[in-house]
């Protein structure tokens, strides 16, 4: 999301988040320093990385700063699981989390990869399910969450427009197999549950294909 | 265009409801989620979609403007300003594009119209009906009837009854927002406010504003200047509680029970909105002027339980200001009294 300047992010992150992850005003600055420790995988642009058929590693860059601090609290605590994310969170503290999400959040939003070989007609079916949903299967559109174009809303609903095909796939799955479960109120959950690996397909490779451009 | 109403049944295995498997497959889903299934003599239609549209026998030009009518459908803040004066589409409670069972599916309205309307007490069309929509649910004032944008939104509307008789004469599945039973315990505020807290803030936000990113619409505002007005359907207790059990939380409906449903729907329908458009400048007149048809449904000109606000006692009329309806009081066909 580069169409929110980071100060309205961190206002947003201050008057939106709720419990345990106590908001506190991050410094791009000091994060970028803590966030050393993250751009093996994530890179020092916050790019992430699409691995076809392996782990991904999502892109950072310009995701709002709320979202990436509950989503390091969450795996601090345990609430959402990854095995490799979890050390590293386990090493940051409550203003450290709170300096990275600041400093990828102020990153221009990169390019994605992943969705470049989808055929017209996979691409077809998730741009349907990204704008319009498909309701006669009660899946509701990613943007009706997600925001406009996508790029996420508020600090609750992540930017996934040009994420990367690989891990917005994983997500997907890893809700549907109950591997993941730290949205609210299993919003993202019982959506993803409704679809087939084929829409799990199309979607990632829409989104991914998807480019967000600096206002 | 493919033809799934079963308004005719002449055709297709019928299932003991009277419904065709051609067409109830499309709607499995909906009883796997806990809707009721089709009752015996339903009508049940499955719209055509607008990947279906691209497809259909029509000519060009209808394509085109039935295309305008789902933009406006789902996108009526192009309409800001000018018709629509508060923060909501014809989509924010039509759901699914207006196509959707159980969260008032629009197009009965192109098969059951013309016909008598309670709330304004005379015989009403598609149009008519439409541009109350804007009056009230939109807090706004309607485009004028045959214009572009009036024809274009009607044309949505019928066209989704593609294959549905004039008048079917039985009852349709899953239309309007279904009455749910009286509750067991009279709807309660205090437990209306801690499921809205606990269950819809996370989208709508705690003071009711809904959500807003980079200046777009994503979530609705349940109430406040941005909200529907006083006179809308959805501003009815039993509307919103109809509403709230068979469509929220997005994408998990049927998961209140119907008590939770009330009381949501009670804690919602007592907050503040933009006035009436009907108001006569005394909000108890008002309320009792058009109880009967309306009102005696909704909180507004009531005392609030807890605080002892009288809701709707303003002269506020939203971002709208001055501007008046055109549509409403109308009067029609009183030269036909015998």
């Amino acid at each position: 999301m580069t169409t929110v300047n980071s100060a309205v992010r961190l206002g947003l992150m201050l008057g939106l988040m709720a419990g345990p992850a106590v908001a506190q005003e991050g410094d791009p600055q000091r994060g970028e320093t803590a966030a050393a420790v993250c751009v093996a995988c994530h890179q020092a642009n916050g790019s992430g990385k699409h691995i076809d058929g392996a782990e991904s590693w999502p892109r950072l860059a310009g995701q709002n700063a709320g979202y990436i601090a509950k989503q390091l609290q969450d795996f601090k605590a345990g609430r959402r699981q990854n095995a490799t994310m979890q050390p590293f969170a386990n090493m940051l503290d409550d203003q450290q989390i709170a300096d990275v999400a600041a400093y990828y959040s102020q990153l221009p939003v990169t390019e994605a990869e992943g969705g470049g070989e989808a055929d017209e007609a996979l691409l077809a079916r998730g741009e349907q399910l990204a704008l319009r949903g498909d309701w006669n299967a009660y899946i509701v559109s990613c943007k009706s969450c997600h925001g406009p174009g996508n790029e996420g809303a508020g600090s609750t609903f992540p930017g996934i427009a040009s994420q990367h095909a690989g891990y917005i796939e994983a997500q997907l799955h890893a809700w549907q197999a109950n591997e993941r479960g730290n949205d609210p109120q299993n919003l993202m959950g019982a959506i993803a549950k409704r679809m087939s690996d084929e829409d799990i397909r199309a979607v990632a490779a829409w989104l991914a294909s998807q480019k967000v451009t600096a206002q | 265009m493919n033809n799934r109403s079963i308004g005719l049944a002449l055709t297709g295995v019928i299932l003991a409801g009277g419904v065709s498997a051609g067409v109830w497959a499309e709607y499995e889903t909906l009883v796997e989620m806990g809707y009721p299934a089709p009752k015996e003599g339903e009508l049940v239609h499955v719209p055509p979609t607008m990947e279906d549209l691209e497809e259909a026998d029509l000519h060009p030009e209808l394509k085109q403007v039935i295309r305008r009518g789902y933009d406006l459908f789902t996108n009526t803040q192009q309409l800001r300003g000018v018709n629509v004066f508060n923060d909501m589409n014809c989509s924010s409670c039509h759901l699914g594009e207006g196509r959707q069972p159980f969260s008032g599916p629009v197009w009965p309205a192109a098969v059951t119209l013309p016909d008598f309307r309670g709330k304004n007490q005379h015989v009403n069309n598609l149009e008519e009906r439409i541009a109350g929509c804007f009056a009230y649910s939109m807090n706004g004032t309607p485009p004028i009837y045959g214009s572009d944008d009036m024809v274009a939104l009607s044309a949505y509307h019928q066209w989704l009854a593609t294959g549905v008789p004039m008048y079917p004469g039985q009852p349709i599945y899953g239309r309007g927002f279904p009455r749910l039973d009286e509750p067991e315990q009279a709807p309660d505020y205090a437990r209306g406010e801690q499921i809205y807290q606990e269950q819809c803030a996370v989208c709508h936000s705690e003071d009711g504003s809904g959500l807003y990113q980079a200046g777009e619409y994503v979530f609705p505002a349940p109430w406040g200047d941005g909200s529907n007005n006083w006179g809308a359907g959805i501003s009815r207790t039993f509307t919103m509680a109809g509403f709230v059990k068979h469509n929220m939380p997005l994408g998990q409906p049927m998961s209140l029970s119907d008590q939770e449903a009330w009381d949501v729907a009670l804690y919602i329908t007592s907050q503040e909105r933009p006035q009436d458009p009907r108001y006569t400048g005394d909000v108890r007149e008002t309320r009792e002027r058009f109880a009967d048809t309306f009102h005696k449904h909704t909180q507004y000109g009531t005392e609030r339980e807890h605080d002892g606000a009288l809701l709707g006692n303003h002269g506020n009329t939203g971002e709208k200001g001055e501007i008046r309806p055109w549509n409403v009081g109308m009067p029609r066909f009183e030269y036909l009294e015998d």
